[in-house]
């Protein structure tokens, strides 16, 4: 017989025992992994979502500025070797290795056109695309399904004194007003979107493209090295992530993990102090027991040993129960509080060997000071006490 | 050398205002092989000396020698360690471990020692079949009667075998045939040269014994069954 065989008959035969003991830790462990669980779903799905949400990549036409100054004075800048985008460098970008991380591709071209004595800005798009990036836009009639249809910004419908089902002349072509934006506050206001065809037409540059709006997933693979890859494939372009974006997205991602780490948290502490209550109590329930050990000769580390081989016990399980619990609390819970439908959730054996690890250290750390106090228990409880 | 030797030992207990003397300069000598019963009322200090002569109870004053060891003088893990390899602990109300069947309740003292499993297992069997109690190895305490509680708490005390058995009212939870039978148990285990002190209030009990000593108000006065009126206290 050894010091564990104590502790591991106490459980064994003591089964009710465990369960109380137990149970603070494996609702904590159990809260842990349910968070760990939905935070993840939900962190991939509103990373994929918020990637979807804008673009994170802008391809340009690569050109070198030349600022010109004389005598001081800034005359003004030129642009030389100008290089433009083509329709044909759409399929490139949906090419590249890490190609099922391109989520949107959006291509425009951008041209004045002047309409009823004003300058307005005219907006070549794929509307397919377009609308998919830009989840925000709020259409009053509908968005264009032909090359005769345009949309508006809301200022510019204002400007012209236009609505829903107006006629425009577009440098010559007659094209119908499908619907109007609601106001966005961006650049969106100011311009007229249209078939990317119409605007290629209308501004006589068959072909060509301004600029690439591109929306890609990062969560699994770095923007660097998309970026990398479409400049790779788009040699005379300029491709920049745009960070600002993204930091944004980061930015509300950790926000979220932050919460989640701090409920877990709390949630654990209180676990552990459960279990440091049920432990004392325990230890207080077992005076005489301590008592005969002490008087039989154990010495106080011998029964600090039982105390903390119990609580590994307990820990383990704790920690194992807390764990499948979790996995199957949050497998339930996840697509109701989430509304993410077929989320993934799997067995995951780092997070099991790590919550396991924490309910042991929690259940031994909850028991440093009954076992402590165990062992300085009066050993002439276990006789006839004066 | 005597085995045991007490000098000038007194216990008082303080709490508050109010002073209890439970023993009051006593001075004992037990030899190798005695079998010494303590008698005497509530409160006159048997308990007091039982808890001291095993380690358990720092006197107030005086010394206690266990084999030529000031056993007072060790520092607190050296004394569990004492009581580990010279005392034997036969508890008022048994106490056995309720979660621990018998041969486990028998091994429990070896729990701490190098012994092996295999070489623990071997010695509380034998003890069990010197006690009539080697079919029930396997039972829970709550499956035996008095008698053979009492037993298995006799086996688990010797199984170190140690010095000195102290029992603290053996028989106190039996009925009289049973009282009886341990008592015989007793006997012949004295008779095989184990030291044993009780603590009894049942004067059948102390027929069994070499010597009684008497304890009231604190303090000793000595009486042999056999040589009456005999008086060995200094006190």
């Amino acid at each position: 017989m050894k010091l564990r065989d104590i502790s591991i008959n106490n459980l064994r035969r003591r089964k009710g025992k465990v369960l109380f003991l137990a149970l603070g830790l494996t609702i904590g462990i159990t809260t842990v992994v349910t968070l760990i669980s939905i935070t993840r779903t939900m962190t991939e799905d509103i990373s994929n979502k918020l990637d979807e949400f804008g673009a994170n990549i802008l391809v340009l036409p690569r050109s070198n500025d030349l600022a010109l100054s004389y005598g001081g004075l800034n005359i003004g800048g030129v642009s030389v070797d100008t290089q433009t985008l083509k329709d044909s460098d759409i399929p490139k970008i949906r090419q590249i290795e890490v190609r099922e991380n391109i989520s949107t591709v959006s291509p425009k071209l951008i041209g004045v056109v002047e309409l009823e004595g004003k300058k307005i800005l005219l907006t070549g798009v794929l509307f397919q695309e377009e609308v998919r990036l830009k989840k925000w836009w709020r259409v009053h009639g509908t968005i264009p399904k032909s090359r005769d249809e345009v949309l508006l910004g809301n200022e510019v419908a204002v400007r012209l004194f236009k609505s829903t089902n107006d006629s425009l002349t577009l440098n010559g072509k007659r094209v119908r007003i499908s619907g109007m934006l609601e106001e966005t506050g961006s650049q969106d206001d100011f311009l007229i979107f249209g078939d990317l065809t119409l605007a290629q037409e209308v501004l006589k540059k068959p072909g060509a493209l301004s600029l690439i709006e591109v929306s890609a997933f990062c969560i699994s693979c770095p923007i660097e090295e998309i970026v990398r890859q479409i400049s790779k494939a788009l040699p005379h372009a300029k491709v920049t992530a745009i960070k600002q974006t993204l930091q944004t997205k980061m930015e509300a991602l950790d926000h979220f993990k932050k919460f989640s780490v701090g409920l877990s948290v709390i949630v654990l502490l209180i676990g552990g102090l459960i279990v440091f209550t049920n432990m004392m109590a325990s230890v207080n329930e077992r005076k005489r027991e301590i008592g005969i050990f002490r008087a039989i000769g154990f010495r106080k580390s011998h029964v600090i040993k039982i105390v903390f081989f119990e609580a590994l016990i307990i820990g383990l399980i704790g920690g194992g129960a807390g764990y499948l619990l979790g996995l199957g609390l949050s497998t339930v819970l996840g697509p109701i509080l989430t509304g993410i439908k077929g989320g993934r959730i799997s067995v995951d054996p780092v997070l099991a060997v790590g919550v396991v690890l924490l309910s042991v250290a929690m259940g031994i750390l909850s028991s440093i000071y009954p076992a402590i106090h165990a062992s300085k228990m009066d050993p002439t409880t276990a006789l006839r006490a004066l | 050398m005597s085995l045991i030797e007490i000098r000038n030992l007194s216990k008082i207990y303080e709490s508050g205002e109010e002073r209890v003397v439970a023993l009051g300069d006593v001075n004992l000598n037990i030899e190798r092989g005695e079998f010494i019963s303590v008698m005497g009322p509530s409160g006159s200090g048997k308990s007091t000396l039982l808890t001291i002569l095993g380690g358990l109870n720092h006197p107030t004053e005086g010394e206690v020698m266990v084999d030529e060891i000031p056993i007072y003088q060790l520092p607190l893990e050296k004394l569990a360690d004492f009581r580990r390899e010279y005392l034997g602990f036969i508890f008022q109300s048994f106490q056995l471990i309720p979660y621990l069947t018998v041969i486990e309740n028998v091994m429990l003292p070896l729990a701490i020692t190098e012994k092996s499993n295999r070489e623990q297992v071997n010695l509380a069997g034998e003890i069990l079949e010197k006690m009539g109690l080697e079919g029930k190895r396997k039972r829970l305490p709550d499956q035996l009667s008095g008698g053979e509680q009492e037993r298995v708490a006799i086996a688990r005390a010797l199984v170190n075998s140690p010095p000195v058995l102290l029992a603290d009212e053996p028989t106190g939870n039996l009925d009289s045939k049973t009282g009886r039978e341990i008592m015989e148990l007793f006997k012949s285990l004295n008779e095989e040269g184990q030291s044993i002190v009780m603590v009894t209030h049942n004067p059948e009990s102390v027929a069994f014994s070499s010597r009684t000593l008497h304890l009231r108000d604190g303090k000793v006065a000595e009486g042999d069954p056999r040589r009456e009126g005999e008086i060995g206290s200094r006190s």
